[in-house]
């Protein structure tokens, strides 16, 4: 969050030194007020995020449970709040098929989860389980808090570079043809640069968000485990999950990082490398269910159920 | 001197966190423990209602719900305290699992009756509720389980006496037939 804030002040005040260069130019207020609107912002995002979230993929809250399937959802998630010792998150559902699932809020005593129609029609009660144990470890590791915020920054960068640079393009005219007597270079190097972050200030945002969201991806997993002590039934959620890999519709590409598994069915997610590594919000599934494997198989060794 | 003063500063310091660390992990103890009373208290209310739910489905079988009915009163009564009342507690509710798990076997067994709306919503109910208390058990075991260890490991055990902490006592499963590996039989009814 501090990053952001300070790579606003960056370009505003990056804009005030050239400014200064082109003319007469005393106070750097468009740095100031950049600078502001980050942190701004950033309270903003903060504070609305969980609604913007949810809002975002259409799903509606379950208060009174009328299905069978609503029912079991909120009795598993009643069972998996217990079992991480925080409340009770309050629980929605995303009307759309593919299986999903995800969680959103500030921490323990405000989360939210949200799965598809298309996991509760898929999963059975175990698995359910174990992807809401997921979920849970997210919320109890404060994912969500940085996560939600995330979401709700990523999309606002794409705002502001876009409007931004319809100002620049149409507004201001340069004045060319001024040299600058000193230090001619350096300014050069710095204008590049300074134009260069204007550009890949989205893709920046966006990285951080993938890079946190991968390495919290097999914690989690693993505080599922923990919850439920029953790896094995999450690593079969997640191969039921990958085997439907279709595209989640309802959930957009600034919101990818919360999910359970990466909503727009990306192939790269699935390979390891450098490009995957980069690029992929989430670690690859093959990764995630051998890891899952690998606990449950010692999990049966200790209890002596492989000797049979 | 500078040296005494920064020293015993730092001391000072970490006894505190310490000190601190092991009172959270105690309140923790004790609270995970207060979880399970209230999903046991909340099974007992439960059971009445749903035995009421499927009496007349299951008149055939009478005795299992009676059994539980009985199990339940059972465990309703059960208010001691003092050292043996972990015991009795878990002496009580592992009795009224037991007589619940059979009422699942039983429910189980008959494909017909699980197609009863009623019943399906029992399952559901029943599972879900032998697991809250699995699960409220599983974390109390684990937050007792990590005060003892803090407590009982170098340095911190030097501070154990000061913030009267004493080794908690683990959740287990009193009755040897629950912890016999439970017999299968495949060869058909």
């Amino acid at each position: 969050m501090i990053g952001f804030v300070l790579f606003f002040a960056w370009l505003g005040f990056g804009a005030d030194v050239l400014w200064a260069i082109e003319g007469e130019h005393a106070f750097p207020w468009l740095g100031v007020i950049l600078t502001t609107v980050a942190i701004l912002w950033v309270r903003h995002a903060y504070k609305t995020g969980p609604e913007k979230v949810l809002w975002a993929t259409g799903a509606h809250e379950v208060i009174d449970a009328q299905t069978d399937g609503e029912r079991q959802l909120v009795n598993v998630v009643e069972e998996m709040a217990i079992a991480a010792g925080v409340l009770r998150p309050r629980i929605w559902v995303v009307p759309d098929d593919d299986p999903n699932a995800f969680s959103t809020g500030h921490g323990p005593s405000d989360a939210h989860i949200a799965v598809t129609r298309g996991l509760l029609r898929i999963c059975n009660r175990d698995e359910l389980q174990g992807v809401i144990g997921h979920e849970l470890g997210h919320v109890r590791n404060f994912d969500v808090r940085l996560m939600t915020t995330l979401a709700a920054l990523v999309g606002a960068v794409l705002l502001v570079r876009d409007g931004m640079g319809r100002m620049m393009r149409g507004g201001v005219p340069l004045k060319g043809g001024r040299k600058s007597k000193d230090g001619g270079p350096l300014i050069a190097a710095l204008l590049v640069l300074w134009i260069l972050s204007w550009i890949i200030a989205p893709v920046v945002t966006q990285l951080l968000a993938f890079a946190v969201s991968r390495r919290r991806e097999y914690l989690a997993d693993a505080m599922s485990a923990q919850f439920t002590r029953n790896p094995l039934a999450l690593a079969s959620a997640l191969e039921k999950i990958e085997g439907a890999a279709e595209p989640t519709r309802s959930i957009k590409r600034g919101t990818a990082h919360l999910c359970i598994a990466d909503p727009l069915g990306r192939r790269f997610t699935n390979r390891e490398g450098l490009l995957a590594d980069t690029l992929a919000t989430h670690p690859p599934m093959s990764m995630r269910i051998s890891r899952l494997k690998g606990m449950g198989y010692a999990q049966l060794k200790q209890e002596g159920g492989l000797a049979v | 001197m500078w040296l005494l003063l920064v020293v015993v500063v730092i001391a000072g310091l970490w006894i505190v966190g310490a000190y601190n660390g092991l009172i959270s992990l105690k309140n923790q103890t004790i609270n995970a423990f207060k979880q399970i009373d209230v999903q046991l208290k909340r099974r007992h209310d439960l059971i009445p209602n749903l035995v009421n739910a499927v009496k007349g489905a299951m008149n055939f079988e009478r005795s299992t719900l009676e059994a539980v009915i009985q199990a339940r009163n059972q465990a309703v009564k059960v208010n001691a305290s003092g050292p043996e009342a972990m015991k009795q507690i878990s002496q009580a509710e592992n009795a009224l699992s037991g007589a619940l798990s059979r009422l699942l076997a039983v429910v189980e067994r008959y494909p017909d009756l699980k197609a009863t709306g009623n019943i399906a919503q029992l399952q559901e109910e029943l599972t879900s509720t032998e697991n809250r208390i699995a699960f409220a058990r599983q974390l109390y075991n684990d937050t007792a389980t990590q005060y003892t260890t803090k407590q009982q490991q170098f340095p911190t055990t030097l501070v154990a006496g000061m913030a009267h902490a004493a080794p908690a006592e683990l959740w287990e499963i009193e009755d040897q037939a629950e912890r016999a590996v439970p017999q299968v039989d495949l060869s058909g009814r």
